[in-house]
């Protein structure tokens, strides 16, 4: 995972840019990422322990390698390979939709400086209405199913990709467009070979997010008003008192999610780690 | 000014999107934006709505002392080690975006069906922000300003109050304005799944019911709330920033 | 207007100029504001084929303006920019430039941020190749054809973009203080190969800078403006001969050259000062 070249490194850098590099490059496994892992290790050890030895009931929390093994079975047996299905389909739907719109939604306000000005303030403050509480109205509009779960996944997930879309567009720096006018790019070859690539970090950094917020969307929505997906097998586990069940698919919704997350965190890492100047 | 006006003319676009929804939906099961201000001032009449409120409003102003103080206090903590940093940064940021109403039974399991599982719920939600953006200013405070304090020798305890509070303000209100937003999610998720009270459940009651005026305008005015709480944080974090 | 310090030096036929400023002024109006400003001119001047032409001159004189002008970037409110005996309209073909700013693409390996223009201009691959290995080769980069510009330093970077431009074979080059944020040992070598360049190449280079010594060093003539809106208020010929380098900075007429620059700048400079 080490950077590709990183032993090309002049050796006659000064000071700082070395230690930028070395700061930067993410190696196999940094001390903080074993102190890490060990840290993670641990408590799920103490829960172990603790659900074990009884200081912990059953009934409340069951013991991570009962989780474990309850993750196994739920994925051999295939009982819920259909809710995972649909969760999966409707988070990649949501995250797809919010990406594409909020990037084509950034580029139109950033187009137009005058409806910019109205929308930005109000960017800033629209993550904090609880999107949930408008559920209904996507029952009403899409029907129960899949289409008002998508909806409500996009709504809270497009904010995020149309704010890194302007942060994008904005952070092209000046000279790119310069030269670009220098090398007679015409607007499309110019949209294709440098703005986009100039402001690909920052909208990597928006899709990250979008993936993140449609995951929370879906789940959160199948959760309390559904009848099918992950979130609704948790709940529905949960009225049935089923707990090994419960623990089970929270472990994998946890593991998904984090995998995802993490391998998304990498790219976004290594793109950012071009802007460092 | 001009952008109050910008804002407001977005807000009518928005007004009359609603009111072309109402129209194009079959039956107008949707209501009407005035329907739904009818019904809001109805509500603000009716006892019930108050008391549903008033559980709301605990369980949200608890969970917000709680996941500001805990979330500054954790995040001072890990920011004065670097390597507490690196190791829980990742940790943070990974439970940040977890879809946390997985979670949600546990908090149950553990708290039981009363006001202090949506409480601990909205903690859930609201700390981790104020303890990411409290741990990275500290780790990110340029070590200039601590050099400059100790060469004009002020005392640890002077440098804390005098120099690393206001170098790492900004960022603390900003943490708190995503915290406070999340904390209002959190309890409102918390009613709505498995409780007997709250606004939360009250549009859930009002949906299986389907009563939408009543579930529209209970949305609103939670929209309304969490808008006017980010407006005055936002410009507040503006002030601090200079 | 042209003080010659010592013989003069051998200058082209006056009979062809490569660029020709007649009566160029630009005149914008600030974002926002009916108010206008005078940012540059009128500027009158002749720039031979394969001259080493620099212009100082107080912070926010019109350089910049000077150089978009030339490089087609901005139009001329009043008076005619030439190239090659056409006007300029648009960024004519054979100018390349490098600015101050880093413009090196940091998605983009240093081979490929060199062999941009080329690919896109259908260049047969091998003439490519070639031509780009040439071109690292001569900026010294050869060892970091596939590292990325976050991975190198700031020197190595702009030299990323001369390469870029040499490869594109202007014959027009025009620099926008392309050394100004280089410490001043750097500086003194990118001078080193901006003359090496400059005598190979054969084209004719304009070069904006704030230092002196870069200026009195490196150029065939200096010409010096004057606070905003800028003229030019003196044209020095250095009279040094193409085979100069950075060694010359020990000769006795450079101490002379840049302290009648400073003369020259001084009031200039200070009026900038006062003015904020």
């Amino acid at each position: 995972m080490g950077r590709p070249s990183f032993e090309t490194r002049p050796a006659a850098a000064p000071q700082d840019e070395a230690e930028r590099v070395a700061n930067h490059g993410s190696q196999p496994m940094t001390r903080a990422g074993w102190i890490r892992l060990l840290v993670i290790a641990a408590a799920v050890a103490v829960l172990e322990i603790a659900c074990r030895v009884g200081w912990i009931p059953v009934t409340v929390v069951i013991p991570p390698s009962a989780m474990a093994t309850s993750l196994y079975d739920i994925i051999a047996s295939g009982t819920h390979w259909n809710d995972i299905l649909v969760s999966l389909r409707s988070v990649v739907a949501a995250a797809v939709i919010a990406v594409l719109l909020g990037f084509l939604v950034g580029a139109v306000i950033h187009a137009f400086p005058v409806v910019r000005g109205a929308v930005e303030p109000l960017l800033a403050s629209y993550y904090a209405v609880p999107t949930f509480m408008f559920y209904p109205v996507f029952i009403i509009l899409f029907g129960v199913g899949s289409g008002a779960i998508i909806a409500i996944a996009v709504l809270l997930a497009i904010v995020a990709m149309i704010s890194a879309t302007l942060t994008g567009l904005d952070r092209i720096p000046t000279v790119l467009g310069k030269t670009a006018r220098i090398m007679r790019l015409g607007p499309v070859e110019r949209a294709f070979r440098i703005s986009l690539p100039a402001a690909m970090p920052y909208l990597f950094t928006g899709v990250k997010l979008a993936v993140a917020y449609a995951f929370i969307g879906v789940i959160a929505s199948e959760f309390i008003l559904s009848g099918a997906g992950m979130g609704y097998a948790i709940a529905y586990a949960y009225n049935n008192f089923n707990n090994r069940e419960m623990y089970g698919l929270m472990l994998l919704i946890v593991l998904v999610v984090t995998v995802v997350n993490t391998a998304l965190d990498t790219v976004d890492r290594r793109l950012q780690a071009r802007l460092r100047r | 000014m001009k952008s109050a006006i910008g804002s407001a003319a977005v807000l009518l676009v928005l007004m009359l999107f609603w009111q072309g929804l109402h129209l194009a939906v079959a039956n107008s099961s949707l209501p009407s934006p005035v329907t739904t201000l009818v019904q809001l001032v109805a509500l603000f009449g009716d006892p019930d709505f108050w008391k549903q409120t008033s559980q709301t409003a605990q369980a949200f102003g608890a969970a917000v002392v709680l996941s500001t103080v805990g979330g500054i206090a954790l995040g001072v903590l890990l920011g004065m080690n670097r390597t507490a940093g690196s190791v829980s940064e990742p940790i943070l940021v990974n439970l940040y975006s977890l879809p946390k109403v997985t979670l949600y039974p546990v908090v149950l399991l553990v708290f039981g069906l009363g006001i202090s599982a949506r409480i601990a719920f909205g903690v859930m939600h609201g700390m981790i922000p104020l303890t990411l953006f409290t741990m990275n200013a500290i780790l990110q405070m340029k070590p200039v300003y601590r050099r400059s304090a100790a060469v004009m020798g002020l005392s640890p305890w002077q440098t804390s109050v005098t120099v690393v509070l206001p170098a790492i303000l900004p960022e603390v209100i900003t943490g708190a304005r995503l915290g406070v937003s999340l904390c209002l999610l959190g309890v409102l998720i918390g009613e709505m799944f498995a409780a007997r009270n709250g606004l939360g459940y009250m549009v859930m009651h009002a949906m299986e019911r389907g009563d939408m005026a009543t579930v529209l305008a209970v949305a609103l005015l939670l929209a309304i709330f969490a808008l006017l709480v980010n407006s005055a944080l936002l410009a507040l974090d503006r002030a601090w920033r200079h | 207007m042209s003080v010659a310090l010592a013989e003069p030096a051998v200058v082209a036929a006056v009979a062809d100029p490569h660029v020709r400023l007649t009566g160029v002024t630009r005149v914008f109006s600030r974002r926002g504001s009916t108010e206008s400003v005078h940012a540059l001119g009128p500027i009158d001047l002749d720039l031979m084929r394969g001259e080493f032409f620099s212009v100082v001159g107080p912070s926010g004189c019109g350089k910049s303006t000077l150089l978009d002008v030339l490089a087609g970037l901005a139009k001329p409110t009043e008076g005619t920019a030439e190239f090659e005996g056409r006007p300029i309209d648009g960024v004519p073909a054979g100018v390349g430039v490098v600015f101050q700013e880093d413009a090196s693409f940091p998605w983009l390996t240093v081979e490929d941020n060199v062999a941009f223009g080329l690919r896109r201009a259908g260049v047969d691959p091998a003439e490519i190749a070639r031509r780009v290995d040439y071109a690292i080769g001569f900026v010294g980069l050869r060892g970091f054809v596939d590292a990325y510009p976050a991975q190198l330093s700031g020197g190595m970077r702009q030299r990323v973009c001369i390469a870029r431009t040499l490869v594109t074979q202007p014959r027009l080059i025009l620099l926008d203080e392309p050394f100004g944020a280089l410490d001043q040992q750097t500086r003194l070598l990118m001078g080193d190969e901006l003359l090496r360049l400059w005598r190979e190449t054969a084209a004719t280079v304009l070069l904006i800078t704030h230092a002196l010594d870069e200026a009195a060093m490196l150029s065939d003539r200096v010409g010096v403006m004057s606070a905003r809106p800028g003229v030019f208020i003196d044209i020095v010929e250095t009279g040094w001969d193409a085979e100069r380098d950075s060694r010359i900075v020990s000769h006795p007429r450079f101490g002379d050259l840049t302290g009648h620059l400073w003369e020259k700048l001084r009031t200039e400079s200070l009026k900038h000062l006062r003015d904020g």
